[in-house]
């Protein structure tokens, strides 16, 4: 199979499957139901030569519905083709299937997706918590968890406190005045 | 006539014994030979390793032996960010660590969570440990490294070692003095 050959036969086999295809910059992005991203998943997999999972990022559109958004970056390397799957889900589903077993490097992407929005992963092998410790409460990167982080306590292994953050957010101003006047500093928002 | 003894209490010492205070002498030998431990946590550590490799020469200062075992550490250098899933890590190697005890705060990071406005970094490692000595810098150069352990040495030389050391001691020794 030849390159250009690759994302024509993935929509050939799949493409009643396909929600919605853009292109952009020659770049391929499909998206997808969560409930047919195994099956995608495996046929990308096996089938197409997308041997490398690039990336797994999640998406909180908050206030909109469905709330989270999940992007799979995907690569072949014979083929040197890129592709990216999106799929949304919604609060109350808040989980999707786990891809560790199609590409191993999942296991982890999954697991800072999780502890980072809070999404699980359906028969995911190990779904712990990878950079806060496991009981830390809250899931940092949604919308609504606030910069300067909550308190929390966990005796003898962590505690978190309110970060102060007077004077901020700590911004970069483009401009064309010397260095010193343009680093980041505490400066009121509207300046 | 009278034979002349010699007075010298042993000759062999004379003219080689030294008068001082027992805190000033007990604080000289601390002072010139602060163990640290190294508690990299950043870049800053890579200063840190700078100070110690030739060019800075941290040994020049007493200060070459980095311990990897708490208990045989004087000083802890905290140099980088400490999250809170770092702190109290840090915080029970400083308990592990045999009093005389001081704490350098490199960089700013360590002294204030620096950058890192987070709801993941602890807002400097004074909210846990009693840090004697903060250097600013990010990261600090080595000489400011090497100024904030002189800064500490000269700390060292003014504190009352005895008393702090032996409190019991020195308030029953006060009591039969006065």
């Amino acid at each position: 199979m030849t390159r250009q050959e690759l994302l024509p036969s993935l929509e050939k086999s799949v493409g009643e499957k396909i929600q919605n295809k853009t292109e952009f910059r020659s770049e391929t992005t499909y998206t997808i139901l969560a409930a047919n991203l195994r099956e995608i998943a495996k046929f990308c997999r096996e089938e197409l030569s997308f041997d490398y999972l690039i990336d797994i990022t999640s998406i909180d559109n908050f206030g909109e519905e469905p709330r989270f958004e999940i992007v799979y970056e995907l690569y072949s390397t014979p083929l040197g083709v890129h592709l990216r799957l999106k799929l949304h889900i919604s609060e109350d589903v808040g989980a999707v299937d786990t891809v560790s077993d199609i590409w191993p490097t999942a296991n982890w992407h999954e697991r800072e997706i999780y502890d980072m929005m809070g999404i699980k992963f359906n028969s995911h092998p190990d779904l712990r918590r990878i950079l806060m410790w496991d009981g830390y409460p809250f899931f940092p990167l949604r919308k609504e968890f606030p910069l300067e982080g909550l308190p929390s306590e966990m005796p003898d292994v962590a505690f978190t406190k309110v970060t102060p953050m007077e004077g901020g957010p700590f911004v970069t101003m483009p401009s064309t005045a010397n260095a010193k006047d343009r680093e980041p500093r505490a400066r009121p928002p509207e300046l | 006539m009278p034979e002349s003894h010699s007075t010298a209490y042993d000759s062999k010492i004379e003219g080689n014994v030294i008068f001082t205070r027992f805190d000033a002498a007990l604080n000289w030998v601390r002072k010139n030979s602060l163990w640290p431990m190294p508690m990299g946590l950043a870049c800053c550590a890579i200063e840190l390793m700078a100070t110690a490799a030739s060019r800075f020469d941290i040994a020049r200062f007493g200060a070459e032996v980095m311990r990897f075992s708490p208990r045989q550490c004087d000083v802890m250098i905290v140099a980088g960010t400490v999250t809170y899933k770092m702190a109290l890590a840090v915080k029970r190697i400083y308990e592990q660590m045999p009093e005389p005890k001081w704490v350098i705060a490199m960089g700013a990071c360590a002294s204030t969570g620096g950058m890192y406005r987070s709801y993941a970094v602890l807002q400097g490692i004074d909210q846990l440990l009693p840090v004697d000595v903060y250097i600013s810098g990010c990261p600090p150069r080595p000489e400011a490294l090497l100024a904030g352990l002189m800064k500490l040495q000269e700390k060292i030389s003014g504190e009352h070692s005895f008393r702090n050391q032996k409190p019991e001691l020195t308030e029953r020794l006060e009591d039969a003095l006065s």
